[in-house]
């Protein structure tokens, strides 16, 4: 019994969410770069998979972290990655969340935010690009993306339909 | 205990705050914030429209995916640990089961070529997803007279997407400077 990659999955992913401003969408190019590029769990092809599955599934897009441990290190690896990446920031809402009211109106709470926001901006457009890069590999796939964009940037509609259009029009093989 | 917010009239017990967190979470496809929005403050009413946006804004004051933080702190809030505990078991359960099901079939399914096909068009609508939050997020940012937030955005996405350096190496070069301008720009 090799235990190292549960070691190594709880570590990287109780790191990785004390660096992940903006939630998983913030995550994804870290995690690829481990995944594929370190430590060679994955190809590309299988992560940007991993990706789509966890965005049609319900629940937080987070749950990408149980598809990558389970794949490396199947149940087991699934329980840690899920516990390792949402443990220590449940743990910390728990705790903060009894002294928000002393500081939630302080010049530096509001100043940390503030300066979040710019970093989380990029990490969730370094998600875009990395992500472009695998899916986006001919002119058809291109289109869907633009397509995706301007739809959810100019209405409301449920994202669920784009990517059942999107499934469908993968599966006719245009792409 | 301490309450971190004026005790509310009305409290939900333990299994009422499982089956919410269960509703927002089969429910959220796309995000689970709306439906814990419609949950909470529409159909259940347990709090304000005000209550629920500052509740939130703790939840993306925190690293970590947002809505699992709010349901711990909303849990906590209602039901002290076991209320959080519950919210979070009923946030993550569901999807918990479902994910691990569909990732016994993509281990065994994902060499299928239909397969791989569908969900190639999902990530390119996926990828444009990620893209209408980008420009979403940016407007406000480009609007406002403190300017350096495209530039912190932008180096964030240089070191991350392009260089390929570690998330934590880019972060803790970037944060105190892109805070300490927010900090004396105020």
């Amino acid at each position: 019994m090799n235990d190292s990659p549960l070691l190594t999955l709880a570590g990287y992913f109780a790191m990785l969410s004390l660096f992940a401003v903006g939630g998983a969408n913030a995550a994804i190019p870290e995690m690829h770069r481990v995944a594929v590029d370190v430590m060679h769990w994955m190809s590309d092809r299988q992560f940007a998979d991993m990706f789509a599955i966890a965005q049609v599934s319900p629940g937080p897009n987070i749950i990408i972290v149980t598809l990558i441990g389970y794949h490396v290190a199947g149940f087991t690896g699934a329980a840690v990655a899920t516990t390792a990446m949402c443990g220590p920031t449940c743990l910390m809402a728990f705790f903060v969340s009894r002294v928000w009211d002393r500081f939630k109106d302080a010049p530096w709470r509001i100043a940390i935010q503030a300066g979040l926001v710019p970093l989380s901006l990029g990490l969730i457009a370094a998600s875009a690009f990395v992500l472009a890069r695998t899916a986006d590999h001919n002119v058809y796939a291109g289109l869907i993306t633009a397509a995706t964009a301007t739809v959810a940037y100019f209405t409301r509609v449920n994202p669920l339909w784009m990517f059942v259009v999107a499934g469908v029009l993968g599966l006719s093989g245009w792409l | 205990m301490s309450q971190p917010v004026a005790p509310p009239p009305f409290h939900p017990s333990l299994a009422e705050l499982f089956r919410a967190f269960v509703i927002v979470s089969i429910s959220g496809f796309g995000g689970a914030l709306p439906w814990a929005r419609r949950t909470i403050v529409e159909q259940k009413r347990w709090m304000t429209t005000e209550e629920f946006n500052e509740t939130f804004a703790l939840s993306q004051f925190l690293p970590g995916p947002n809505v699992v933080n709010f349901s711990v702190v909303f849990g906590a809030r209602f039901g002290g640990a076991p209320g959080a505990a519950v919210a979070l078991a009923g946030l993550m359960g569901p999807p918990l089961v479902i994910v691990t099901v569909l990732a016994i079939l993509y281990a065994r399914f994902g060499d299928v070529e239909a397969l791989s096909r569908i969900l190639a068009g999902i990530t390119a609508a996926a990828v444009g997803l990620l893209i209408a939050v980008v420009a979403k997020m940016m407007a406000p940012l480009f609007v406002r007279r403190w300017n350096s937030a495209p530039a912190f955005a932008i180096l964030a996405f240089t070191g991350v997407a392009i260089m390929h350096w570690p998330l934590p190496y880019v972060f803790l070069g970037l944060a105190p400077f892109s805070i300490a301008l927010a900090w004396f720009k105020r």
